[in-house]
């Protein structure tokens, strides 16, 4: 009988410890992830105003206006540009310069490190120095240029270059995070499977088709997935370098949700705008939830 | 392997051929890491080539990497420019709060995840789960409302708590703690050792390197933080450097670049030094957190 006590208030004790370890940061996520995501559900349905502190049930109301304007369009075409270029490029460069790093040289892990430390630096510096190498009349690459005769593309006003300046500085912060990456993923693979495909006679492209790109394939997927997640995030360097313009040429749905809320004080229109976002990335984080059930993985 | 004595001259043609690419990759491979020195250095060099340069030189000569005559007089102008000591403290103060925060909590929470025995665990690990799904800015409209109804604007709680939860650094640290044998925990419990005791001087010292990397992720996170203060902070006193270094553009057209590159130095070089004194944590933190899945 009191065994039975003893392991009763043992495990009183536990739960206290359990409840006293998780409880601050599922508090936290309560007040500051979980409710506001309703909430949002909720003022996306309303005209609530951030200076005026009130608002009234409006139905779809925001929905029409955030859907309808004349810019939308352009916003969610510039959001699938800027995506989908920096994905393909951030992958194809990182698995390239990955493969070559892929061997022991002289001076390979320095070499990552160098590629990888953008990663870690505040997108808001970055943005200010590469405004700088953009600059059309003391920039370097106007510098580099000149010589040639070529003038540079004054970058951040003229809308055909803004959307590829955003581009180039977005995939150079991030390159060697993705490298880093494909570096891990091809040290993973089995060595034995390239010498048995070399056994077999398979050639450097075959080795190649066979063995690294199936073996590689839960690293992509994984570096697909975070590297479309964060591109949807990605704010420091828009609005930095060129506030969204020139007209709207790299207004993404995050500046989108950022201009609705900040500079037109519409908490319920941008709500519309974090909802949309919501589902785009919930989308994207399901299909690896997906994929990692199925494994797709050959290897 | 195959024997060298039965090689027959087609398979020597085959193996001559191989040493070739072998060579071949490898002079690629060098290359590649010069290209890759190149393609980071030579903004970096452009930033401290800026920083060194006179606003003469900058505004009047053909932009060159070497600075003529180069002047240590942009830091100081820089520093004058805008409040950085007031910058340099905001920073300090909510990255070591934030970042301590996130990793107490990723510690306690891994902990108990794994070693603390309760009912519906698993359910736990769903709902931060869930969480992990949730970026900031989908909550960013009802956080500001939050925080404002609290009357946190300008406040350092106000920027810090919305971010201080942690899920990925629990997640990380979980899957450390799966791998310490529990023979280690129960020997501590058995001496009579509670949870805390266990948790510091047991499971603390065997998850060192997965619980700094998960520090150092979280510390520059913090510090390169740019949506959520640039929000929630109006007064130039309460701004951290990312927001407050972004303030020296907006004063119209003619930005003094030569200033303004050395005050990026100040948000960079104090994020480049923690990185070279611990970027193996971080490259390989990364990188195994990325494999393990």
């Amino acid at each position: 009988m009191s065994d039975v006590i003893r392991i009763v208030r043992r495990d009183w004790r536990e739960w206290l410890i359990f409840i006293a370890f998780v409880g601050p940061n599922l508090l936290l996520f309560g007040i500051f992830t979980y409710y506001p995501l309703a909430q949002n559900g909720v003022l996306a349905f309303t005209d609530y105003n951030l200076i005026t502190r009130s608002g009234r049930f409006t139905g779809l109301r925001n929905f029409e206006t955030v859907f309808g304007s004349t810019q939308f369009s352009k916003i969610l075409a510039n959001t699938f540009v800027f995506t989908t270029v920096s994905v393909a490029l951030l992958l194809g460069l990182g698995l390239m310069i990955a493969l070559l790093l892929n061997q022991k040289l002289r001076g390979r892990n320095a070499a990552r490190s160098i590629l990888f430390s953008p990663t870690i630096l505040a997108g808001a510096a970055i943005a200010i120095v590469w405004i700088y190498i953009f600059d059309p009349r003391f920039g370097f690459i106007y510098a580099i240029l000149r010589p040639f005769g070529i003038v540079a593309p004054k970058w951040l006003t003229d809308p055909n270059w803004a959307m590829p300046a955003i581009i180039i500085v977005y995939v150079w912060k991030n390159l060697g995070y993705a490298t880093v990456i494909f570096i891990a993923g091809l040290q993973a693979i089995p060595r034995e499977l390239y010498e048995a495909a070399r056994v077999d006679g398979a050639g450097a492209f075959d080795r190649f088709w066979h063995v690294t790109l199936p073996g590689l394939s839960p690293v992509m997927f994984f570096l697909v997935v975070t590297t479309i997640l964060s591109s949807f995030q990605a704010f420091d360097i828009i609005n930095i370098m060129t506030k969204g313009g020139p007209v709207n040429a790299t207004n993404t749905l995050i500046f989108h949700l950022y201009e609705l809320f900040f500079v037109q004080s519409s908490a319920g229109r941008a709500a519309v705008v974090a909802l949309l976002l919501f589902v785009l990335m919930m989308v994207v984080t399901l299909l690896q939830v997906r994929y990692l059930e199925r494994r797709v993985s050959y290897a | 392997m195959r024997d060298i004595t039965l090689a027959t001259s087609g398979d020597r043609q085959l193996a001559a051929n191989s040493h070739a690419a072998h060579m071949t990759q490898r002079i690629l491979g060098y290359l590649a890491m010069v290209a890759v020195v190149l393609i980071i250095g030579i903004p970096v060099a452009w930033v401290l080539s800026g920083a060194l340069k006179t606003n003469r030189e900058i505004f009047t000569t053909t932009p060159r990497l070497l600075p003529a005559n180069p002047t240590l007089d942009n830091f100081g102008k820089a520093w004058r420019a805008a409040p950085f000591d007031r910058f340099y403290i905001n920073s300090f103060i909510t990255t070591l709060l934030g970042a301590g925060a996130e990793v107490i909590m990723a510690l306690t929470t891994a902990y108990a995840l794994v070693f603390v025995r309760f009912p519906k665990r698993d359910w736990v690990f769903i709902l931060l789960l869930l969480a992990l799904m949730v970026p900031e800015e989908v909550v960013l409209v009802p956080n500001y409302l939050t925080i404002a109804g609290w009357r946190m604007v300008n406040t350092y709680p106000g920027i810090i708590l919305p971010g201080a939860s942690i899920a990925f650094g629990t997640f990380l640290l979980r899957q450390y703690f799966r791998t310490i044998p529990l023979d280690l925990v129960d020997a501590a419990k058995v001496d009579g050792a509670g949870h805390v005791s266990t948790l510091l001087s047991v499971v603390l010292p065997v998850a060192a390197p997965a619980v700094a990397t998960t520090a150092l992720l979280s510390i520059t996170a913090k510090w390169n933080e740019y949506l959520w203060p640039l929000l929630i902070t109006t007064t130039e006193d309460m701004r951290t450097l990312p927001v407050g270094i972004s303030r020296l553009l907006d004063l119209e057209g003619n930005t003094e670049w030569g200033v303004v590159m050395a005050a990026t130095l100040f948000v960079i070089v104090p994020v480049m030094l923690v990185f070279l004194y611990a970027q193996r944590f971080v490259v390989d933190g990364i990188a195994a957190g990325a494999v393990k899945g």
